[in-house]
């Protein structure tokens, strides 16, 4: 049936993994996107990998921001990747943000993790990125 | 009966309890995504077998809290539920953000429960158009009970009466000058009121206050609304509004009403596409059709009136139709 032909807006997971309690940052980050049109799942606190790897599955995701501050990313991101793989969902694009030593993030980005953001990133550049990751231009 | 045709590879998936295809045909029916059409065609005649309950009311009132512990209360019965829940989208970016999932805890790998924030895209009324097809979807993947939170506007969120069998509108204790405004369309929409938040001072004014509007009010299907009074905070409450909310899906079948409601609502949808379609078609004319174009001309100046237009209009659609439909 013919129906409008409209662009479809980008639908992004944004989750917090790990135990510290605050979300500032995520949200917004997370009212940034939507401001640039994104529809963003905002997944709230503490979300085990398991969690956050259903959530982006029932939701049909685009792409994945990860929010974390608490040290604990190289235990956690790995295994949201492996998750994801075992899912075959390997083909959805993960981005985070936080407080990430360089060397970590190194070894992040090589583990499957498209674009780190430390604190001092402008909401610009991360809309930017985002955008093309889900778009499959970065 | 004519023997089923075989289902589509997807409708097939969806019907087998493949929750990845279901959570993709989601995405192809809000994204007016064609492929959508032949899936939805196909799993009709596996729709319409369960109960759909609808929880609007004013922002931040519990909504999602009370699903969440709707959702145990199920699962602890060994009961299935899909739930879909629909926030605004902003009508500047068109962008969304979808927070109702928040509240919902549950094992990580229970199969029993799927989860779908919704972005309205523009609809109002609080549901989006999607959102039935969405639910006629998780009809068909199985689940026991369909749930909807629409978006908490404050305003009447009449369009669930749509496509929920049972409405429960949710309020809190001191709800002053909001109760006015819910009065104009929530009596109507409302097969269970809910007040939450019953851990805080005022919720049996709250209730005593509703009970004498509630009797006020006329329903013409003669359903007398039920209050329930709870706290997702303690827990006080959860049976009795599942309770309230199955004994309305009862007396729906019982009275005849559900099968009324069907028709109507049916109707309502087939006209709406139909409207949609028409609209559609009509709007592509007038920018292709430069014969067209000149009829708007003269509303502009004032030399024939928008009616007289529109009427030129639909009544020339027929023979103005291309040979390659
Ligand atoms: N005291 C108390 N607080 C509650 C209760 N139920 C929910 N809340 C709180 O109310 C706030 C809003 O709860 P939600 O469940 O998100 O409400 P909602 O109606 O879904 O909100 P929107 O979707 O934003 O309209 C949260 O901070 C909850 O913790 C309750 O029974 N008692
Ligand atoms: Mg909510």
């Amino acid at each position: 049936m013919p129906r409008a032909a409209k662009e479809t807006p980008i639908r992004v997971l944004i989750a917090k993994p790990g135990l510290d309690g605050h979300d500032r940052g995520a949200k917004v980050v997370a009212r940034a996107l939507r401001d640039a049109g994104m529809e963003v799942i905002y997944a709230g606190l503490r979300q085990t990998p398991e969690e956050i790897v259903r959530a982006a599955l029932e939701e049909d995701v685009d792409l994945i921001g990860l929010s974390i501050l608490s040290g604990a990313h190289m235990a956690l991101f790995p295994r949201i990747l492996t998750l994801l793989k075992k899912e075959k969902a390997g083909n959805i694009p993960v981005f985070a943000g936080g407080i990430i030593p360089d060397e970590d993030a190194r070894r992040l980005k090589k583990a499957g993790i498209r674009a780190i953001f430390g604190p001092g990133t402008s909401l610009e550049e991360i809309v930017t990125t985002a955008r093309q990751l889900a778009r499959g231009s970065a | 009966m004519t023997r089923a045709p075989a289902l589509p590879a997807a409708a097939r998936a969806i019907v087998s309890g493949d929750r990845r295809a279901l959570a993709r045909v989601i995405s192809a029916v809000e994204n007016d995504d064609p492929a959508s059409v032949p899936i939805l065609r196909a799993l009709y005649p596996r729709t319409g077998r369960v109960p759909v309950i609808g929880f609007t009311g004013p922002l931040g009132v519990g909504k999602s809290s009370l699903i969440n512990a709707l959702v145990a209360h199920l699962r602890a019965r060994g009961e299935t539920v899909g739930i879909l829940a629909v926030d605004p989208s902003s009508p500047f970016s068109g962008g969304s953000v979808l927070g109702d999932r928040i509240r919902l805890e549950r094992k990580a790998d229970d199969p029993g429960v799927f989860f779908r924030s919704m972005a309205s895209r523009g609809e109002s009324g609080g549901v989006a158009a999607t959102t039935r097809e969405a639910a006629r979807l998780l009809d068909a993947a199985g689940f026991d009970h369909v749930l909807i939170e629409t978006v908490g506007s404050g305003q009447v969120d009449v369009a669930i009466q749509e496509i929920a069998s049972t409405s429960v509108v949710v309020l809190v204790p001191h709800l002053g000058d909001e109760i006015q405004t819910l009065k104009a369309g929530m009596f109507e929409i409302a097969d269970v009121f809910c007040v939450n938040k019953a851990d805080l001072p005022g919720a049996d004014v709250a209730k005593r206050d509703l009970a004498d509007l509630v009797t006020l009010g006329m329903r013409r299907d003669g359903w007398a609304p039920a209050i329930v009074t709870t706290s997702t905070t303690d827990g006080t409450g959860i049976d009795e509004l599942w309770s309230a909310i199955a004994a309305h899906e009862q007396y729906l079948v019982q009275s005849g009403v559900r099968e009324r409601q069907e028709r109507r609502r049916l109707t309502h949808e087939i006209v709406g596409l139909v409207r949609e379609r028409v609209g559609i078609e009509l709007t592509a004319e007038l920018e292709e059709d430069p014969k067209l174009r000149r009829l708007i001309d003269q509303v502009v100046d004032r030399s024939m009136d928008p009616r007289t237009a529109a009427t030129r209009l639909y009544e020339g659609r027929g023979s103005r139709r291309r040979p390659d439909r």
